[in-house]
């Protein structure tokens, strides 16, 4: 059966009282950029409380479904056949031709739930319930109606149009982006980070990123690998900007007058710093991380408080009680497993000590910050300066 | 930027002479060679014309020259059609551990299929013993296939004394020879060395990339790989490939043109280079090279203790300077690390500190003299700074 619109469900936004408009808007928006990537040609409307997709020509199916199930806000995705009311007896022909193409073995329990938006119609809701199942059952003598727990719930809603559905995919939940602010994605070459990226852009938050270089250490091959996942994310988070940061001689200079133990610890700390300065001008109200307590020397709970020391903007982390397997499970979920294994060399691992503090004491690394003074805040002001900025889409 | 491209054994520009040809193959006489009428007829002269050029650099017969996708097609096909047309005559085939993997892994899939397979080991530059070759050789060896020059380190193996060992042996095993870094630097006349089959790779010779041939003696016996509409004589099917061949016909033409002075060019480049870097502390020349700047003139391989390979890579890169790491490095230990070093025996911590200069006969001295100034100075500056 060829299917010319989807309703689209949504959940919690339809709940939020007044604030319904901007998210209802925000959804349209965001469906309206997912569907740029599908060809074809697509008009996303909203109607009485409800979000329609039409599509217009000719399209495919799955790439469609497979686009609005990144979208975020979206409960379920129902191909609707869509008709115009020429009378009940054509309705019941209609609905018995949708079961026959899209239950060909028949024989299952059904139930009719007609809603009547336009109140003209000359049969009641209820009426519409009886009238139509009893055309079902003399079309499909095997079927039977159950009230309580069909397998087919045929949703009958007469409007201006009559809309005939009774499969609902599964959409990706959560909000709406663009409901819940913005926020910057300390975004490595790894598994974590866009995990981290992903679910609270799920959340409804806008996403930019802030990726740390440090040729010739790193390659331009893991520069493109970033932003390769970064592409990845926007698949659901929308368009972001990704900051890359030349980190190299920030980090050599930390190598140079600092314990090498110590590097990590005092990197990441400058890497806050640098994430938070992009996050500050462009209107971010925290940073995203994708550490998870214990998992490396540098996310213990001692590391993650002496990382933590040098913000002063909420640092989201959302992994933070994962295992690295429900870390894993959720990345091949997004489709960027595959990319972010590919070995390339990140900067967060070129100089690692042998034996890193893993049980930092915030005070001795404040102290050994100190001897960085004569030249980091040039470097860090260089390193902002420098920063390539690239438009994700 | 001075740019200074030293990965001319990856990959070669294509000379504008090649280009021309590809572009009129494609665009003017672009016809089908197995077509009937004129266009056809038209396409077929550039083929035959490239088979003569080839021939003519080989002093085989064009007969003997078959077009392929390139380098590792080549090889696939000598191994793997040689095997089984010959698995009658024995079942013992012979290479060496520094092939290439278009070498090794055919060899290793006739190994699933049932054929023993001898790797010979090679010295410390990269030399197979042709002692250990006597030795391994027997009535059941239908296949020897040896490397002409080796890839990463440049070193030229003993082709033409192990020819004469095989047929002493045995008239009827076939030496195949991968000549992929070879042809165009080396005068090779396989009839007079006694190589059977020789495979040829096009973009390393400043043709196009996807285009090489093998040589195949007419008294050979070698099964098609590539099945279809019978073009080549049936032994390599597929649409002729007619830009392909006749930029491959062109490029071959031109390596052997002023060919004394172009090699020349390019051992006198490799010496200045490895006099360059002579001032340079705690380097190791691998290879042949090492001494009195032997093997290929075209390959330099060096060793930069406490330098990581694909670090200082990129730091040329940053500089211009385009070079090969002769090993994949990586933190994670995900990548191997190169076989052939390890086979000629490179200590363990040097492994991933070497790294691969190849020029070509359009090199200049300019591009070396800039590739050893930014060695001295990016050297030093990457030894400040290890990993613990």
């Amino acid at each position: 059966m060829v299917f010319k619109t989807f309703l689209i469900k949504y959940g919690e936004i339809g709940i939020k009282g007044k604030n319904r408009y901007l998210f209802e808007e925000a959804l349209v928006d965001q469906i309206r950029h997912a569907l740029k990537r599908v060809d074809g040609n697509f008009w996303v409307r909203r109607e009485q409380g409800r979000v329609y997709v039409d599509c217009q020509d000719e399209y495919d199916f799955d790439e469609t479904v497979d686009a609005l199930q990144k979208v975020f806000g979206i409960v379920g995705i129902c191909p609707v056949v869509v008709t115009e009311d020429k009378g009940f007896d054509e309705l019941a022909k209609t609905c018995v031709d949708y079961l026959r193409e899209e239950y060909p073995e028949g024989n299952a329990t059904f139930k009719v739930d007609a809603r009547r938006a336009r109140k003209n119609y000359p049969k009641t809701s209820m009426e519409i319930n009886c009238d139509l199942g009893e055309k079902i059952l003399d079309a499909f003598p095997e079927m039977r109606v159950d009230v309580h727990n069909p397998r087919i719930m045929l949703s009958v809603e007469i409007r201006e149009k009559i809309y005939i559905y009774s499969k609902i995919i599964p959409g990706a939940g959560g909000m709406p982006v663009g409901t819940n602010g913005k926020a910057m994605l300390l975004l490595s070459g790894g598994i974590d980070s866009p995990v981290a990226g992903y679910m609270i852009a799920k959340r409804g938050v806008t996403i930019d990123a802030v990726y740390f270089h440090a040729p010739p250490y790193t390659s331009e091959r893991a520069k493109q690998k970033v932003v390769d996942l970064a592409k990845i994310v926007s698949r659901y988070s929308g368009p972001m900007n990704l900051h890359v940061v030349n980190f190299t001689d920030i980090q050599l200079y930390i190598y140079e007058k600092c314990p090498h133990d110590e590097l990590t610890i005092i990197m990441r700390r400058y890497m806050m710093r640098i994430a938070e300065h992009f996050a500050n001008i462009s209107g971010s109200l925290g940073l995203i991380t994708g550490e998870s307590i214990g998992q490396v020397a540098s996310q213990t709970m001692q590391s993650l408080a002496a990382t933590n020391d040098v913000c002063t903007m909420p640092v989201y982390r959302p992994l933070i009680g994962f295992d690295k397997q429900e870390i894993v499970d959720v990345s091949l979920k997004i489709d960027a497993y595959e990319t972010s294994i590919l070995p390339f060399e990140d900067c967060c691992t070129i100089f690692v000590a042998k034996h890193p503090v893993t049980k930092p004491n915030i005070n001795v690394i404040r102290r050994s910050e100190t001897k960085l003074e004569e030249k980091i805040d040039e470097l860090v002001k260089t390193a902002i300066e420098t920063a390539e900025t690239i438009v994700i889409e | 930027m001075m740019e200074a491209y030293l990965d001319n054994s990856a990959t070669t520009r294509c000379s504008k002479a090649v280009t021309d040809m590809v572009v009129r193959t494609m665009t003017e006489d672009y016809g089908n060679p197995s077509s009937r009428h004129l266009k056809g007829v038209q396409a077929e002269k550039y083929l035959k014309t490239a088979r003569e050029e080839i021939a003519k650099t080989l002093k085989v017969s064009e007969k003997e020259i078959f077009f392929t996708s390139g380098g590792t097609e080549s090889n696939n096909w000598a191994l793997i059609g040689a095997a089984m047309a010959n698995r009658r005559a024995g079942n013992h085939l012979i290479t060496t551990a520094v092939e290439h993997a278009a070498v090794l892994q055919p060899m290793a899939f006739l190994e699933e299929m049932g054929f023993r397979v001898t790797y010979l080991p090679v010295d410390s530059k990269g030399c197979v013993r042709l002692e250990e070759l006597k030795e391994v050789l027997s009535p059941e060896t239908i296949l020897v296939s040896m490397m002409y020059v080796n890839n990463e380190v440049g070193t030229v193996e003993p082709v033409e004394e192990a020819a004469r060992m095989i047929h002493e042996k045995n008239p009827k095993t076939l030496l195949h020879v991968d000549a992929i870094q070879a042809y165009g630097k080396y005068r090779i006349y396989p009839k007079k060395m006694g190589i059977d089959m020789l495979s040829v790779s096009g973009h390393k010779i400043h043709g196009p990339k996807g285009t090489g041939f093998l040589y195949v003696n007419e008294k050979v016996k070698i099964k098609p790989l590539i099945l279809g509409g019978g073009q080549q004589k049936g032994m390599r099917s597929g649409t002729d490939n007619v830009p392909g061949a006749a930029g491959l016909g062109v490029a071959a033409r031109e390596a052997y043109t002023d060919f004394a002075a172009k090699t020349e060019h390019m051992q006198n480049l490799k010496e200045r280079f490895l006099k360059g870097v002579s001032d340079m502390t705690d380097i190791t020349v691998q290879g042949q090279a090492a001494e009195n700047a032997a093997g290929a003139p075209h390959i330099v391989s060096i060793s930069f203790r406490g330098v990581r390979s694909e670090v200082l890579l990129h730091a040329l890169e940053d500089k211009g300077v385009y070079i090969s790491s002769g090993s994949a490095c990586s933190s994670n230990k995900k990548l191997p690390v190169s076989s052939v070093l390890k086979e000629i025996g490179v200590e363990k911590d040097l492994l991933e500190s070497t790294v691969r200069f190849s020029f070509s006969s359009g090199t200049t001295s300019e591009e070396i003299d800039y590739c050893l100034a930014q060695l001295h100075e990016i050297v030093p500056v990457l030894r400040r700074y290890t990993r613990h």
